[in-house]
């Protein structure tokens, strides 16, 4: 019990064997039987709402909407699971998002470019703009101590403005709506689509691979580098960090830059691969999506992935509650349900995995324990 | 006394029975058994603790001693085994039950807020509720003020934390214990952080308390004091308890072979070392603004290559800032020089990346990161050593194969390498902090408190170690509040006393008296 209750929950100390694949299946589980009571409750057929859902969402249609929201939730999640693991809480992911995607399609719409360069100077506009926004925060904290969690949500707002005003100096009129947007992205700078389910004539993002490459990166820079070491280190404490010669307030630029570059991310996928054009459809509050499903996820880049399929599961199989009189908020519950009982799930299994290892060992040694102790008795 | 069971042939040869009155007793453990994941930290002990007596409990680092104390606080449940307070079984889930139950435990480290007041301290967590809402410091004040004198503890309610001393800090922590209602306390490793004469203090309020008929269990790594104060004492090795002695018919020689089997060592190194090349140049360091109080006041100091310098002084005279500057951990002015290249402007990864060896006061706070595996341990403050990284990647076997090394060259009693630091005892994690400074062949080490909670045997070993770097050519900075370790291991003494070097001294021919007042400041009026 020495770690405490916020490091377990923000994955600064691992959880290791079954207990970080028992807790979650158990709250999935949990958050069914809630779910259920809130159905019945209300009044709808509790078997039938579940199964409607299931059914729906395992359509080919449906699978492919999932696998492209999941993309966006894990670029975003994995923006946020960065910040938290040295301690930081950026929880302006959401802004950063949301202007990065604006100049990038700006930008990206006012160029043309060959082929492979004009997607990736897009994709960098992109994770500069956001990791510049995110570096005020981190410059702000850095030189005069200002909370990263005040200065990230003042920001946020300041996103939102400023965004309007840019798109109204730059926006076209969207063909066929009465929508305004940036002018659309030629066609060598999108991005391809990709027919990974059979069945459905829908295309798959074909920056899931980014989304992938980024996870993995995430993994590699935070273990196996000297920079995720110091970032770790300064996580868990950072006065042994300082004391060691890490230097903090850097590492507090270095990381919210990086975060924020990673939030510049989020908007690509679909940039790139549907709309190629920023208008004022662009999902808000991906943001915070990212941080409710790092918790979930704990922080680590394949429980995050995981986070985030089900994440999208849920999103996409609202949409046939409509049909059926029943409030897709429903889903919105079972979420918020989720991401509770995943938390408590995992410090339930954590407590009592730490009593199972003790009693296994205690039986490891039962055996053992008359010999030591004549050992002990004789010297 | 109490030689029940199986114990009952190994006391024999050690202890004298003194029984001639059945005394009352106040704590009786019974087939206590604690298991962590990969050891047995208390394995069938059992403990009988008289009331109003002085129970010491000796035993090497890991025996499973602290581990016994929290479990008697409520802080860890027993896997098996009775507690009996004053003859009734108790079950306790929180500390909150013991302190019920009159048990009150002070730990070694101080848990004091340095910005409240001594009464707010005490205070925190049990406030005295006037007409159920305001707070009624009046009360709290006449009642702080009634236990301070009736134990003669001398403790001042309205002074602020951070303006009092260790031996202060002390007596607040018993107060506050005592404030809460305790009749038995438990303090663990209470005099490590003291001076001699803060020991002696410390001990006369001890005795004020039994006399009030207060039950004491202390845990001390100090044979010589166990001797000089208890009553009892019991000694714990490997998890179980071996012997039950009375402190009148045994030398420190004979407990420490109880406790580890070994002899008491001797911070003895006489022959000289001492180069005349400069390692560390530091002069005119100072901390704090002109006009107010300065925590570190103009010090100027050099060490040699083979040399170790020694400063005395009582805890919180600027000690820790000074290290902190040498470090580049804390700003100051004046200037640091190493091996002739001056460093004042260096960063603290560059200084130690230059071959300063840290061997932190606090090692909680800045010498380990408790919630992470011994071998990432091992990596922190060497992030640019060649066994822990390559470039711009941590070399993992690497520095796995020399925290292997460093376990087993410093005797760090653990189950593997992967475990958290925080599942080692004090004096363990003290080990395998100093055996990582030690490693890459440093040029100075800073050392305060290298051996602080360590016990004699793995301090004679840390002792080597250090005379072995020593005629190697390393330099040392050693603070310690352990006098003999200062005398016997310095080729020179210094003595700092409010931010200031104010005297220095030959080890060769000081003596602890002289040492002890130049601390104090009685040397400055003079
Ligand atoms: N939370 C924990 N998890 C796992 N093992 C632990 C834990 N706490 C203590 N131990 C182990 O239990 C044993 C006894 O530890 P304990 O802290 O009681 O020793 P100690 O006698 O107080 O030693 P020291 O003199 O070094 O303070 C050690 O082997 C230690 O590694
Ligand atoms: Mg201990």
């Amino acid at each position: 019990m020495s770690s405490t209750f916020t490091d377990r929950l923000l994955g600064r100390v691992r959880l290791s064997g079954w207990v970080s694949l028992a807790a979650p299946i158990l709250a999935i589980l949990f958050a069914g039987v809630v779910t259920s009571i809130v159905l019945a409750l209300t009044g709808n057929p509790v078997l039938d709402t579940l199964t409607t859902m299931v059914d729906y969402g395992s359509q080919p249609r449906s699978l492919v909407l999932i696998l492209n929201n999941a993309t966006t939730y894990y670029l975003s999640a994995l923006a946020v699971a960065l910040g938290f693991r040295m301690n930081l809480f950026n929880i302006g992911v959401d802004g950063q998002y949301r202007l990065a995607a604006l100049v990038a399609a700006a930008v990206g719409g006012a160029v043309t470019l060959p082929a492979p360069f004009h997607p990736i100077l897009i994709i960098l506009v992109a994770m500069l703009v956001g990791a510049a926004w995110a570096g005020i925060a981190g410059v702000l904290k850095a030189t005069r101590g200002v909370s990263e969690v005040i200065s990230t949500i003042m920001l946020n707002t300041i996103a939102t403005g400023l965004g309007a005003y840019l798109l109204a100096q730059w926006a076209v009129p969207v063909a066929g709506s009465n929508n305004i947007g940036t002018p659309p992205i030629a066609a060598s700078g999108q991005v391809p689509g990709l027919t990974l389910v059979p069945g459905s004539s829908l295309k798959v993002f074909g920056l899931i691979f980014l989304a992938v490459a980024v996870g993995i990166g995430f993994h590699v820079l935070l273990n196996t580098t000297r920079f995720g070491f110091d970032l770790r280190a300064t996580g868990r404490s950072e006065a042994a960090a300082v004391a060691s010669g890490v230097n903090v307030k850097r590492m507090v630029v270095y990381a919210m830059l990086i975060s924020g570059g990673m939030a510049g991310l989020i908007g690509m996928p679909q940039l790139l691969g549907a709309s190629y054009s920023y208008s004022l459809d662009f999902q808000p509050g991906l943001g915070f999506t990212g941080i409710a499903i790092a918790l979930l996820g704990r922080n680590n880049p394949v429980g995050i992935a995981f986070g985030a399929l089900l994440w999208a599961f849920l999103d996409v199989s609202a949409n046939i509650l409509g049909l059926h009189k029943i409030s897709p908020e429903i889903v919105t519950i079972m979420q918020g349900v989720i991401v509770l009982s995943v938390v408590i799930a995992y410090e339930l299994a954590h407590r009592y995995r730490s009593v199972a290892e003790q009693k296994r060992v205690s039986r490891e040694l039962a055996g053992a324990a008359s010999t030591p102790q004549k050992e002990g008795a004789t010297a | 006394m109490f030689t029940t069971g199986p114990l009952g042939t190994l006391t024999q040869e050690a202890s004298i029975s003194t029984e001639t009155t059945v005394s009352e007793v106040a704590v009786q453990l019974e087939g206590i058994t604690k298991r962590f994941p990969g050891v047995v930290a208390n394995r069938d002990i059992s403990l009988t603790v008289q009331k109003g007596h002085i129970h010491a409990i000796v035993g090497e680092n890991g025996a499973g001693k602290s581990t016994l104390m929290k479990i008697l606080y409520g802080m860890q449940r027993p896997d098996e085994g009775e507690i009996r307070v004053n003859g009734s079984p108790v079950t306790f889930h929180t500390p909150g039950d013991a302190i019920s139950a009159g048990i009150g435990m002070v730990h070694q480290h101080f848990m004091l807020a340095d910005n409240l007041t001594v009464l707010e301290n005490v205070i925190l967590g049990s406030e005295p509720r006037k007409g159920g809402l305001a707070l009624d410091f009046a009360a709290a004040r006449k009642k702080i003020k009634e236990i301070s004198d009736a134990y003669g503890l001398g403790v001042d309610p309205d002074v602020l934390v951070e303006d009092i001393g260790v031996g202060t800090r002390q007596r607040v922590e018993i107060l506050k214990v005592l404030y809460r209602g305790a009749r038995i306390l438990i303090l663990d490793e209470p005099t490590a952080v003291l001076v001699p004469h803060e020991v002696d203090e410390l001990f006369e309020n001890l005795h004020g308390l039994v006399r009030e008929g207060i039950t004491i269990i202390f845990i001390s790594h100090h044979l010589d004091e166990v001797l000089k104060v208890a009553d009892a004492i019991t000694v714990i090795r490997r998890g179980t308890t071996v012997a039950e002695v009375d402190p009148a018919s045994v030398t420190a020689r004979q407990l420490a072979e109880l406790m580890v089997g070994s002899e008491l060592p001797s911070p003895e190194t006489r022959e000289s070392t001492v180069t005349d090349v400069v390692a560390l140049q530091v002069t005119g360091l100072t901390i704090g603004a002109e006009g107010e109080r300065r925590v570190l006041d103009d010090v100027t100091l050099t060490i040699h290559k083979g040399e170790v310098l020694g400063i005395a002084g009582v805890e919180g005279n600027g000690q820790a800032e000074l290290v902190e500057a040498i470090m580049g951990i804390r700003p100051s002015a004046g200037t640091i020089t190493l091996a002739g290249e001056e460093i004042t402007t260096w960063t603290t990864l560059r200084r130690r990346e230059a071959g300063i060896g840290y061997i932190p006061e606090d090692r909680h706070r800045h010498g380990l990161i408790l919630e992470a595996p011994l071998w990432e341990n091992r990596i922190l403050g060497h992030m640019k050593e060649k066994v822990n990284v390559r470039g711009w990647w941590i070399n993992r076997r690497g520095a796995r194969a020399d925290t292997q090394r460093i376990v087993e060259q410093y005797d760090v009693r653990t189950p593997g390498i992967d475990v958290l630091a925080s599942a080692l005892s004090g004096g363990n994690q003290q080990k395998l902090i100093v055996g990582r400074e030690m490693s890459g062949e440093p040029k100075l080490l800073i050392a305060a408190h290298p051996t602080r909670g360590v016990d004699v045997g793995a301090q004679a070993a840390i002792w080597d170690h250090l005379r072995t770097a020593r005629a190697a050519g390393l330099a040392v900075l050693l603070i310690s509040a352990d006098l003999d370790e200062l005398i016997g291991l310095s080729d020179w003494l210094k003595v700092i006393h409010r931010g200031s070097l104010v005297a220095e001294f030959d080890p060769a021919t000081v003596t602890p008296e002289q040492l002890g007042s130049a601390m104090t400041g009685a040397g400055e009026e003079a």
